[in-house]
C-alpha cells in the first residue's frame, strides 16, 4: 500500500516537475524581450545539447554494458555524415538504420 | 486565408514528425515493458508516461525503483536528467513566446526532445513563418509523437514479455538524433557549439546525477556564443 502511494508521490512530483522546467521560461518569459546575450547562447541550445546527450550513448552504449561496439559507432556515423551532406533528415534515419541492422546481422 | 496557411503548416508538421514515430514506438514499448517486468499496474505505467511525458527520465526513476532507492532520490535523479527542457524552453520562447498562456502551456506539456528539436530546425530554415503558423507546425511534429508514446506504453505494458528484444532497438534514439544534427550545423559557430558540447559531454561522462549532460550543454552553447562573436558570424 505505501509503496502504492510512494509510487504515485514518484509520478506527480516528476510530472510537475517536468511541466515546470518546460514551462519556466515558454510561460514566465513569454514575449518580452530576452537581452541579445541570452539569445546569442540560446541560438546554440539544439546543437550543444543533442550531441552532448548522444555522444556518451553512442561510445558508451548500456546495452553492450558501456563496451565501444563497431556497429553502433558506424551506424552513428553513417547518420550524422548522410544528415550533414544532405541536410535529409529522412535519408540519414534511413541510412543510419540500415547501417546498423545489416551489421547487426553481419557480425 | 490566415486559418489555411495554419492548416498546412500543421500538416507538414505531421509530415516532418512522422519519421520519429519509429523511434517513440520502440522507445515507449520498452518502458511499458521493463514498468511491467519492475511490477507496476498497468494504470501506474500509463501515469508515467501520460504525467510524466519524458522518456529518458522515466526510465532513469524506472532503473532507481527498481534499486529501491529513497523517493526523494528517484524525483531529483530523474528531474536533473530533464533539467535540458529549461534550456529547450528558453531557446523555443523567441518563437512561440508571444502566444496566450493556455497555448503556451499546452507547448510546454508537449516540449520533449522530438518536437523541440524538429520544430527548432524549421523555424531556422523558415524564418518567415507567422505566429501561427509556427505554433500549428509545433502541434503538427507532436501528434505523431506525443499521444503515440502513450498508445506504445500501454501495449508494452499489456503484451509484456512476449515481445522479443531485438536488434538494437536501444540505439534507435542515437540515430534519430544524429539525423537531425547534421541539417542543424549551418554555420562554423553550430559546429564549434556542437563539436566542444561532445568533448564536454565524453570528458564530464563520470559526473552523478547526469550532471556532465549540463556541463557539456552549457560549454557548448557558449562556444557556440563566443564563435559568433568572434568570428562575426551572422546567426
Amino acid at each position: 500500500m505505501s509503496e502504492t502511494i510512494d509510487l504515485w508521490i514518484i509520478i506527480v512530483a516528476l510530472g510537475v516537475g517536468s511541466f515546470g522546467l518546460r514551462f519556466a521560461f515558454l510561460g514566465l518569459v513569454g514575449d518580452r524581450a530576452m537581452p541579445e546575450w541570452l539569445l546569442r547562447h540560446l541560438r546554440y541550445t539544439a546543437v550543444a545539447v543533442i550531441p552532448a546527450l548522444v555522444a556518451p550513448l553512442v561510445v558508451w552504449p548500456s546495452a553492450t554494458g558501456g563496451e565501444p561496439d563497431a556497429t553502433r559507432l558506424a551506424a552513428a556515423a553513417a547518420a550524422f555524415a548522410t544528415g550533414y551532406f544532405t541536410k535529409n533528415v529522412f535519408a540519414a534515419m534511413g541510412v543510419g538504420a540500415t547501417v546498423l541492422v545489416s551489421l547487426s546481422l553481419l557480425l | 486565408m490566415a486559418a489555411g496557411t495554419a492548416m498546412s503548416s500543421y500538416w507538414r508538421g505531421v509530415r516532418d514528425g512522422l519519421p520519429f514515430l519509429a523511434v517513440v514506438g520502440p522507445f515507449a514499448v520498452l518502458f511499458g515493458v521493463l514498468a511491467t517486468e519492475a511490477g507496476l499496474a498497468v494504470h501506474e505505467t500509463m501515469g508515467f508516461s501520460i504525467v510524466v511525458i519524458a522518456g529518458a527520465a522515466q526510465f532513469t526513476a524506472l532503473q532507481l525503483i527498481n534499486e529501491n532507492a529513497p523517493t526523494l532520490v528517484v524525483i531529483a535523479s530523474a528531474l536533473a536528467v530533464n533539467l535540458r527542457m529549461a534550456m529547450y524552453s528558453a531557446s523555443i520562447t523567441p518563437h512561440l513566446g508571444p502566444l496566450p498562456l493556455w497555448k503556451r502551456a499546452i507547448a510546454a506539456y508537449f516540449l520533449v526532445d522530438q518536437t523541440y528539436a524538429q520544430s527548432i530546425l524549421d523555424y531556422e530554415r523558415n524564418p518567415n513563418q507567422t505566429l501561427a503558423e509556427k505554433y500549428a507546425y509545433f502541434l503538427g511534429v507532436m501528434t505523431p509523437i506525443c499521444p503515440p508514446w502513450y498508445v506504445f506504453t500501454f501495449l508494452g505494458a499489456v503484451l509484456g514479455e512476449s515481445i522479443p528484444p531485438s536488434l538494437g532497438l536501444d540505439f534507435a534514439l542515437p540515430i534519430a538524433f544524429l539525423a537531425m544534427l547534421g541539417p542543424m550545423l549551418r554555420t562554423p559557430a553550430h559546429r564549434i557549439a556542437a563539436l566542444a558540447a561532445v568533448v564536454l559531454a565524453l570528458a564530464f561522462a563520470w559526473l552523478p546525477f547526469n550532471a556532465g549532460l549540463l556541463v557539456a550543454g552549457l560549454g557548448g552553447m557558449m562556444a557556440g556564443a563566443q564563435a559568433e562573436t568572434r568570428l562575426g558570424i551572422k546567426p
